[in-house]
C-alpha cells in the first residue's frame, strides 16, 4: 500500500516509517554534532529519539484500535528479480505494534537511566569520550529492532535480525580492551557474534527454502499459501521451521546455543537490560510468534520447539542457583524465562508467550537497572572505602560479585524495594506481572502435555529460589566488604527509570487479567489461529504455592543464618556438594563444546594451516613457479637474438597454417 | 588466345622469375637492387596487361623510381659490404630452403584442391579503372584510410629524421650516444 | 590470361621473398626480399580486381605502396643507425637482445 492508501484506512498509519527514522536521526545528530553537546544533551537527544519512536508506537496502536486490522506501508521497492519482490514495508499489526511499544518503551526508560549509569561508568572506566559512542549504538540498536518488528517479509526481518546481532557485538565489546587478560570483553563479543552466525546460518536456510518451496518472502502471501504447500510438501515446511528453529536457539539463547548470553554481561549494564534481557533476545519468540501459521502445519516441530523452551527453562533455572555474579544470576535467569516463551509459542499459546514477552521486559530490565544501581553503588563504596590508598591503583575487587554484598537494605531503600518488586514478579508471586503471564503459560502446558508442565513447574521453584537467594546474599544480612559498607544510593536519573518500571512490574499482569484478556484481544487480530490462553484457578495456585516454597527453602538456606565472610563456601554447597559444583561451573557446558566443537576445529585448522595450505597448496603454488623456470631455461635458447632464426619460425608457423588450410 | 599474347605472357613471368633469383643470389647489394627494378618494372607491365594503368604507374615511380633510388643512396653510403659466404646459423639454409620448398607445393596443393578460376575474366571495360574512377573512390570511401596513412609517412619521415641525425650531446634531449658494443 | 598464372607467379615471387629473408645476411638485401613479398601480394591483388570487376582491390595495393615506403624509410634509417654505432650491417652480429 502506498502512502495515501494508508492514510485513508487510518491517518495514524503513515506515520509507520518514522519508528525507524526517529532513532536514526537520533543517531546522526550524536554522530555529527554529539562532541558539541556534552552529555546531558547527547542523552537527551537520544533519549528523544526513542521517545518519539514509542509515542509513534502509540499513535498506531491509537490508530489499530480503531482499525483492528491494520495494514502494509510499502516505503522502497529493495529487490525485484522476476517473479520475486521483496520490498522495504512496515506492517502495521497488533503483534508488530506491541512488539514496537515494548521496544521503545523500555528502550526509552534505559535511555534514561544510561544517561545516569554511563555517566559514573565511562569515568569509572577512564575514558569519557565513550559516552557518546554508547548512545549512538543505543539508538542503532533501536532502529535495527524496529526493522526487525515491522517488516512484512522475511528478508527485511533478516537485515533488522543482523542488525541487532551487530549492535548486541558492538555493545558486549563496548569496554573491549577490558575484562579477563585485557581481552575477556571482547572475546565474549566474538563469542555472542560466532554463536549467533551459527544460529542465524539456520534461519537463512529456512529463508531460502521458504522462497524455494513459496516462490515469495511475504509474510501474508507464505501464511496464506501455507496449508496448501504443507499438503503438497509436509518435509519442506517441516524443514523450514526446524531451520528456523535454529535461528531462535542462536538469538534468543536456547539449547544448544545460550552459551554466549552469560559472556555477553560484559557489556554495560543497561545492554544486558536493553538487548540481552528485554528485547533483542525475544526477537526468536517473535519470529515463531509470527510465523505460527508454519508450525501449525507442523505439529512435530511445534513439540521440538516446546521441548527446547521448557528443557531450557529448566536448565537455566538451575545453573542460576550456582551463580554468584549478580548479573550472571540474572543472565541464566533470562534463559531459562525465555525458554518458557519459546515453550509457550511452541505449543500454540502465541497471547501467553507474546503476554510472558511483555512482562518479562518489563521486570527483567528493572532487576538489570536494578543490578546496574547496585553495581554503581557499590563501586562508590569501594571508591571511598580505599579512597586512601588509591596509589596502589587497580585491585582485583569485583563490583559485581554477591559475596562481597549484603545489607544493602539499608544503604540503598530505594534500589532494594525495585529490586524486590522485580524478584517477585519473576519468581511469580501474585498479583505481580509475572505471576499472569507465567500461569498461562503453565495452564496452556498443563493442557499440552503433562511433562511439560512438570518441567515448567520445578523451573518455576528454582526461579523463586534463585532470586531468593539473591535478594538476600545482596540486601540481607551484614555487609561482607568495605565497599558494601560505603555503598550509596544512585542518583535521581537512575532510580526514577526503575521506580516507572517497577509500576509497570507491579500492573503488567493487568494486560491480560483474567476475565478482561485485553492483550489477546489485542492480538487475535494478528494471531487469528492463536490458542486463547486460560486461567486455572488450580493451576495457578499450584505454581504460586511452588514458588513460595522457593522462596522459603532460599530463606532457609541464605536467610536463617547469612553468610558472613566473603570467601566463605556456599551453603548449598554442603548438601548438594558434586551437584552444586556442577551448578557453579554451568554443567561444563562451555568446556563440553570447547572440547567438542572448538578444540577439533582447532586442530583442523592447524592441519590445513600446516599440511594442507603449507603442504599441499604452497607446493602446488611453489611447483608452478619451478616449472615455469625450467621450462623457461629450455626455452630461452630460442631468444638467440638472431632475426633470421625468428624469420625462421614466423614462416614455419605460416607454413603450418596453410597445413591447416590445405588438410581442412 | 593468340600465340603472340601466351609468348609475352611466358617471356614477362621468365623476366620476374629470373631477376627473383637474381635478388636472391646476387653477392653484391648493388646487383640485386636492379635485379629488384627489372622485377618491379615487369610487374608493372603485367598491371598494365590487367588494365590498371594507374598501379602501374605508381608501381613505376614510386617503387622502381623513388624506393629503390633511397636502397641504392643507402647501399652507396654504407658501402656495398660484402659479407662472407659461410652460413654461421647452423641448419638455416637447409631449413629455409625447406620451407620454401614446403610452402610453394602447398600453395599449388591449395589451388589445385579449392579450385583456383582458371578462366579468365570478363573483358576489362577501358574506363574500369582509369585515375578519376580511382581518385573518386580514393576520396570519397577511402577518405578516412588515406588520411591515416598520410600520418604514417609523417610519423615515418619525422622517425627516419630522428633515428639518423647526429647526436649533439651539448643539446637537452638528445640522443645519447650508443655505446660501442663488445664483440661476443 | 587465366587467373592460374597470376596466381602461380605471386606465389613463385614469394617464395622467392622467403629465401631472401632466410638466407641472405645484408638487411639490405633482406628488405629488397620483403619488397618482393609485397610485389607478389600486389600482384594477386590487382589480378582479383580486374576479375571481380572490383576496383577496391587497387585501393589496397596503394595503400600497401604508401605503407612499404613508410617501413622503407624506417627500416633503412635504423640500418643506418645500427651501422654507425657498429660499422656493420651484419644481421647475425647483432645477437644482443639474446635470452
Amino acid at each position: 500500500m502506498s502512502l495515501n492508501e494508508i492514510a485513508s484506512l487510518h491517518p495514524f498509519f503513515q506515520l509507520a516509517p518514522l519508528v525507524v527514522f526517529l532513532p536514526v536521526l537520533g543517531l546522526l545528530i550524536n554522530l555529527l554534532v554529539g562532541r558539541r553537546l556534552g552529555e546531558k544533551g547527547i542523552g537527551v537527544v537520544a533519549s528523544l529519539a526513542t521517545a518519539g519512536a514509542f509515542v509513534v508506537a502509540v499513535l498506531l496502536a491509537v490508530g489499530l484500535a480503531q482499525v483492528s486490522e491494520g495494514g502494509t506501508l510499502t516505503l522502497a521497492n529493495w529487490i525485484t528479480l522476476g517473479d520475486l519482490g521483496v520490498s522495504w514495508s512496515f506492517r502495521i499489526d497488533t503483534l508488530s505494534v506491541l512488539m514496537m511499544l515494548v521496544v521503545s518503551g523500555v528502550g526509552t526508560l534505559i535511555h534514561i537511566y544510561s544517561i545516569g549509569y554511563m555517566h559514573s561508568d565511562v569515568r569509572h572506566n577512564e575514558d569519557p569520550g565513550r559516552f557518546r559512542r554508547f548512545f549512538v549504538y543505543l539508538n542503532l540498536f533501536i532502529a535495527f529492532m524496529m526493522v526487525l518488528v515491522s517488516s512484512d517479509n522475511f528478508l527485511m526481518l533478516f537485515v533488522g535480525w543482523e542488525g541487532v546481532g551487530l549492535c548486541s557485538y558492538l555493545l558486549i565489546g563496548f569496554w573491549f580492551e577490558k575484562g579477563a587478560d585485557g581481552i575477556g570483553n571482547a572475546r565474549a563479543a566474538k563469542k555472542a557474534f560466532v554463536v549467533n552466525r551459527i544460529g542465524d546460518f539456520g534461519l537463512l536456510i529456512a529463508l531460502f527454502l521458504l522462497f524455494y518451496n513459496f516462490g515469495t518472502l511475504n509474510f501474508a502471501e507464505i501464511f496464506e499459501k501455507a496449508p496448501a504447500v504443507a499438503a503438497a510438501a509436509p518435509g519442506a515446511i517441516m524443514a523450514i521451521t526446524l531451520f528456523m528453529l535454529l535461528g531462535v536457539t542462536g538469538k534468543s539463547a536456547q539449547l544448544p546455543l545460550f552459551v554466549w548470553l552469560p559472556d555477553a554481561m560484559a557489556g554495560p549494564t543497561p545492554v544486558s537490560a536493553l538487548i540481552h534481557a528485554a528485547t533483542m533476545v525475544t526477537a526468536g519468540v517473535y519470529l515463531v510468534a509470527r510465523s505460527q501459521a508454519l508450525y501449525f502445519e507442523v505439529p512435530a516441530a511445534q513439540n521440538v520447539v516446546m521441548w527446547v523452551g521448557a528443557l531450557t527453562a529448566l536448565f537455566g533455572a538451575t545453573i542460576a542457583v550456582g551463580q554468584n555474579d549478580i548479573k550472571k544470576v540474572l543472565a541464566y535467569s533470562t534463559i531459562s524465562q525465555l525458554g518458557y516463551m519459546v515453550a509457550a509459542v511452541g505449543m500454540g499459546a502465541t497471547v501467553a508467550g507474546m503476554f510472558h514477552l511483555t512482562t518479562h521486559a518489563f521486570f527483567k530490565a528493572l532487576l538489570f537497572l536494578g543490578a546496574g544501581s547496585v553495581i554503581l553503588g557499590v563501586e562508590h563504596g569501594h571508591a571511598h572505602a580505599h579512597a586512601k590508598e588509591t596509589a596502589h591503583g587497580h585491585d582485583s575487587f569485583d563490583p559485581q560479585d554477591m559475596r562481597q554484598m549484603g545489607g544493602l537494605r539499608k544503604r540503598m531503600p530505594l534500589t532494594f524495594i525495585v529490586y524486590l518488586i522485580g524478584a517477585l514478579a519473576l519468581a511469580g508471586i501474585a498479583p505481580l506481572a509475572g505471576f499472569f503471564s507465567k500461569d498461562e503459560i503453565l495452564a496452556a502446558a498443563n493442557e499440552k502435555s503433562i511433562a511439560v508442565y512438570a518441567v515448567l513447574t520445578a523451573a518455576a521453584f528454582l526461579t523463586a529460589f534463585y532470586m531468593g537467594r539473591q535478594l538476600l546474599m545482596v540486601f540481607f544480612g551484614k555487609p561482607r566488604s568495605g565497599a558494601s559498607e560505603k555503598a550509596a544510593e544512585s542518583p535521581l536519573l537512575v532510580t526514577l527509570p526503575l521506580v516507572i518500571l517497577a509500576l509497570l512490574s507491579v500492573f503488567g499482569g493487568a494486560l491480560n487479567l483474567p476475565g478482561s484478556h485485553l492483550l489477546e484481544t489485542w492480538l487475535e487480530h494478528s494471531l487469528a489461529e492463536a490458542a486463547p490462553g486460560e486461567f486455572v484457578l488450580t493451576v495457578a495456585l499450584i505454581s504460586l504455592g511452588f514458588a513460595l516454597l522457593g522462596l522459603y527453602f532460599a530463606w532457609l538456606v541464605y536467610g536463617r543464618k547469612p553468610i558472613f565472610e566473603k570467601d566463605q563456601t556456599d551453603p548449598l554447597q554442603r548438601p548438594l556438594n558434586g551437584l552444586f559444583t556442577a551448578l557453579a561451573n554451568k554443567w561444563w557446558v562451555d568446556e563440553l563444546y570447547h572440547a567438542v566443537i572448538v578444540r577439533p576445529y582447532q586442530s583442523i585448522s592447524q592441519f590445513s594451516a600446516g599440511a594442507v595450505d603449507q603442504g599441499v597448496i604452497d607446493g602446488l603454488a611453489n611447483g608452478m613457479g619451478s616449472l615455469v623456470r625450467s621450462g623457461a631455461k629450455a626455452w630461452r635458447r630460442f631468444q638467440s637474438g638472431y632475426i633470421r632464426s625468428y624469420a625462421l619460425t614466423i614462416v614455419f608457423g605460416v607454413v603450418l597454417v596453410i597445413t591447416y588450410l590445405v588438410l581442412r | 588466345m593468340s600465340l603472340g599474347l601466351i609468348f609475352m605472357y611466358s617471356a614477362l613471368a621468365l623476366v620476374v622469375v629470373v631477376s627473383g633469383i637474381g635478388l636472391i643470389t646476387s653477392r653484391n647489394a648493388i646487383y640485386a637492387a636492379l635485379f629488384l627494378v627489372l622485377n618491379f618494372v615487369t610487374v608493372a607491365l603485367l598491371y598494365i596487361a590487367l588494365g590498371a594503368p594507374f598501379i602501374a604507374l605508381a608501381q613505376v615511380t614510386v617503387y622502381a623510381g623513388s624506393i629503390m633510388v633511397l636502397f641504392l643512396f643507402v647501399i652507396m653510403l654504407l658501402g656495398a659490404e660484402q659479407l662472407p659466404i659461410a652460413e654461421p646459423l647452423r641448419g638455416q639454409r637447409v631449413l629455409g630452403i625447406l620451407l620454401a620448398v614446403a610452402f610453394l607445393a602447398e600453395m599449388v596443393l591449395f589451388v589445385l584442391l579449392r579450385g583456383a578460376p582458371t578462366v579468365a575474366g570478363q573483358a576489362v571495360s577501358p574506363d574500369f579503372s582509369t585515375p578519376t574512377t580511382i581518385g573518386m573512390l580514393l576520396f570519397e570511401r577511402y577518405l578516412l584510410p588515406f588520411e591515416m596513412t598520410a600520418g604514417v609517412l609523417l610519423a615515418a619521415t619525422v622517425g627516419a629524421i630522428f633515428m639518423t641525425r647526429q647526436p649533439r650531446p651539448d643539446r637537452k634531449g638528445a640522443l645519447p650516444a650508443m655505446p660501442e658494443e663488445s664483440k661476443e | 590470361m587465366p587467373m592460374s598464372y597470376f596466381i602461380g607467379l605471386s606465389v613463385v615471387m614469394f617464395a622467392m621473398g622467403i629465401l631472401g629473408v632466410l638466407l641472405r645476411r645484408n638487411p639490405l638485401v633482406v628488405f629488397m626480399s620483403l619488397e618482393l613479398m609485397f610485389n607478389s601480394a600486389n600482384l594477386l591483388f590487382v589480378a582479383f580486381s580486374a576479375y571481380h570487376q572490383v576496383l577496391d582491390g587497387q585501393l589496397f595495393v596503394f595503400f600497401v605502396m604508401t605503407t612499404a615506403a613508410a617501413e622503407v624509410a624506417v627500416g633503412l634509417a635504423l640500418i643506418v643507425a645500427i651501422f654507425k654505432a657498429k660499422r656493420t650491417i651484419d644481421l647475425d652480429q647483432m645477437s644482443s637482445l639474446k635470452g
